[in-house]
């Protein structure tokens, strides 16, 4: 159950090798949570998370799952799901494509969208219901800035994230009085391994600083949470910028 | 023909306004739907519900059934004479006061507040300001009856395994249907309240422990952010119930009235951060200065003396949307200063809380799972939303533990399952005998899912 300031004391999270995943599931585990499910496509890094978790003194798992193969969620999950009650659920799926790439090879554009969109899709429908059956938890999803206007620069990613942006506000209404909170966290730019070697956006975040963020919109039970916290501000400018003047905006 | 037993889902918190989960809310009105309620809860169990005056998760479970105890709120039998009564468990204390005081009766023990039912009363086995002299609420408890896992009653007698395990059992060994408890005599409504103001932490201590057993009632509330040399400055309202003879003349005419009175109800809609850390050290400063240096047999009406707070319905909406957290705690007798470094610990960080109050508890209770035990005990506010109160809290927990202390769970809404052991010595009882009568866990609360009760 969570405790009185939103703390978690189990935790599944999609996407088991994202850094900002970890950094949450780290600073979560200083605090309350005991029982970690890394979910992600097995692999040396996911074992190696799970490692560094248990020696924070965490108990934990990890699960085979795959955000493109949605027909193999429902076991996957309902698995998890099945061991007990999750108090908080953080689909932190999620790649970044290349852009120029994926512009021109359809295929791997479509990638990104169906990593991004229809995964978190099926995978938040399966974890809302379950933690709907429970009567309580959070679904914490990780969007992103991009997705709250379309650039030149990222328009694919961006427009996968604003599809799973939508979808998870639409799907916190949905379960509002159910008990289950769904919280959209919109990073800026976060140094991250998804994001080395590209050129710094301004009011770059970090990956400790949105598990910061996260910590505290758990407690204030918040449904949206921008990092940093300004760029709400600065989005809800830009958003209104008439676009022949966006599309020259150097952003 | 009894209503048909009222379901619906709904999101509930415990009086703290913190951690919301939905459960299915089921209002039984007869003993029968009670146990009918509880044989068809479902695998996510039920926990009974009396008025919500627990500050945590006692009384919620989330995705399975809250069973809402106020719709059985009969009294049965008052024995006038040897003053006790039968009543259910969803009967509150307020209502107890109603029909008890005008036959010279008062409840054995009362909280803060009493808008608490028996079942309540019992399930957290409730302490007042009369511990130091009449213990617990249970210890006034002839006999109660137990709606069990498997749907049967079970009467339960003092010193049985049953009755000790439900006293402070937080409603995990079953629900209480009715109980039997014994009054205390009044022949007033009226407390003779004696006031005076201690300048800090150690002028309270010794106060407290040189006179409180003159007083059958006694508490102190404490300025928690008063610094410095004023650090634990206090204030301490102690008093009995007025004799007859200490009435001025024009009130012995109705000398057992019982007015309490009532303001508006809070608003919905408190902003947050209200009360912050200069609000709460200004009204503290007022509320300090405010009390007499030393005044004796001031008479005061009892809803004033024990119970201020149920003045404004709701008053836990002041602290806006994020809620607050109660913490309570209690150390032995020499173990005072760890109580000192606590209470500077608090007042060094500032924590605003307007609430706060300081007890020395008497003997401990036969509850398994009972809070009290003899030494200090005290309780305060704090706004949830504090940054790293979490943490701050659990630092506090270590303390507390270190002196072999213990944190109340009717109030908790944090604590760490790994702490409870060694607070809690009877908890393996408790266990093995819920794994006896429960071995499904039919009786499940969001407080026994966060600390594996």
């Amino acid at each position: 159950m969570k405790d009185a300031f939103g703390t978690p004391q189990s935790l599944l999270v999609l996407g088991g090798t994202s850094e900002i995943a970890l950094a949450t599931a780290r600073r979560l585990v200083a605090r309350r949570t005991r029982t970690v499910w890394l979910a992600g496509r097995p692999s040396p890094a996911l074992e190696e998370a799970a490692v560094q978790l248990r020696s924070l003194g965490a108990d934990v798992h990890t699960v085979a799952f795959d955000a493109l193969d949605s027909a193999s969620h429902e076991v996957a999950l309902g698995k998890v799901f099945a061991e007990g009650d999750i108090d908080m659920v953080l689909l932190a799926f999620g790649i970044l494509g290349d852009q120029s790439r994926d512009e021109s090879e359809p295929l791997s554009a479509v990638r990104v969208a169906q990593t991004n969109y229809t995964g978190a899709v099926s995978a938040g429908l399966i974890c809302a219901k379950a933690l709907q059956g429970q009567g309580h938890g959070s679904l914490v999803v990780l969007s992103s800035v991009a997705g709250e206007r379309a650039r030149r620069a990222n328009f694919i990613y961006g427009s996968s994230k604003a599809g799973l942006d939508a979808f998870a506000q639409g799907l916190g209404d949905a379960l509002h009085g159910t008990g289950v909170h769904v919280m959209v966290v919109r990073p800026g730019f976060v140094r991250s391994k998804m994001t080395a070697g590209l050129e710094e956006a301004p009011m770059a975040t970090t990956p400790e600083a949105v598990a910061a963020a996260i910590e505290t919109g758990l407690r204030r039970r918040s449904e949206t949470v921008w990092v940093p916290g300004a760029l709400r501000v600065v989005m809800s400018a830009l958003r209104h910028v008439p676009r022949p003047l966006f599309r020259r905006l150097p952003v | 023909m009894p209503a048909e037993t009222t379901t619906s889902v709904t999101s509930v918190t415990g009086w703290g306004r913190t951690a919301p989960t939905t459960s299915l809310l089921v209002r039984p009105r007869t003993y029968e739907e009670a146990a009918t309620a509880v044989r068809e809860c479902g695998e996510r169990g039920g926990i009974a519900r009396g008025l919500g005056r627990a500050y945590g998760d006692a009384a919620q479970n989330a995705g399975g059934a809250v069973l809402d105890m106020t719709g059985l709120d009969r009294i049965r039998g008052i024995d006038a004479v040897a003053g006790v009564v039968v009543c259910d468990a969803g009967v509150s204390l307020h209502r107890l006061m109603e029909v008890l005081l005008p036959l010279g009766w008062f409840v054995p023990v009362t909280p803060g507040t009493r808008y608490v039912t028996v079942g309540g009363a019992i399930g957290a086995d409730i302490h007042g300001k009369n511990h130091h002299v009449s213990g617990s609420f249970s210890r006034h408890v002839q006999s109660m009856d137990v709606l069990i896992a498997d749907g049967t009653v079970q009467t339960a007698l003092p010193g049985s395994d049953l009755f000790d395990a439900t006293a402070g059992g937080m409603g995990l060994t079953g629900v209480i249907l009715s109980a039997t408890v014994e009054l205390h005599p009044v022949e007033t409504s009226l407390m003779s309240v004696d006031t005076e103001r201690a300048t800090d932490l150690d002028d309270l201590m010794s106060r407290l422990t040189a006179t409180d057993d003159r007083y059958r009632y006694s508490v102190a509330w404490i300025d928690l952010l008063a610094r410095g040399a004023a650090t634990g400055r206090a204030v301490l309202t102690r008093g009995d119930h007025a004799p007859l003879d200490a009435l001025p003349v024009r009130a012995r005419r109705e000398p057992l009235a019982f007015r309490p009175g009532r303001l508006p109800a809070a608003p919905a809609f408190f902003p947050e951060g209200l009360l912050g850390r200069t609000s709460v050290s200004l009204f503290n400063e007022l509320w300090y200065r405010r009390a007499p240096k030393s005044r004796t047999g001031e008479l005061q009406k009892m809803s004033t003396f024990f119970h201020p707070l149920d003045g404004v319905p709701h008053w836990n909406r002041v602290y806006g949307r994020g809620g607050f957290v109660q913490y309570q705690f209690v150390v032995g007798y020499g173990q005072e200063e760890t109580l000192r470094r606590i209470v500077s610990r608090i007042s060094r960080r500032g924590c605003p809380s307007f609430l706060a109050v300081l007890k020395r508890f008497g003997e401990g209770d036969p509850g398994w799972l009972s809070f009290p035990m003899p030494g200090w005990t005290l309780a305060l506010d704090i706004p949830a939303n504090l940054t790293g109160l979490g943490a701050f809290l659990d630092e506090l927990d270590e303390e507390v533990t270190g002196a072999g202390g213990r944190v109340y769970l009717a109030k908790d809404s944090r604590l760490r399952p790994e702490s409870l052991a060694g607070m809690y010595p009877k908890l393996p009882a408790f266990r093995a005998l819920r794994a006896e009568l429960d071995p499904t866990s039919v009786f499940t609360s969001d407080l026994s899912r966060r600390l594996s009760l």
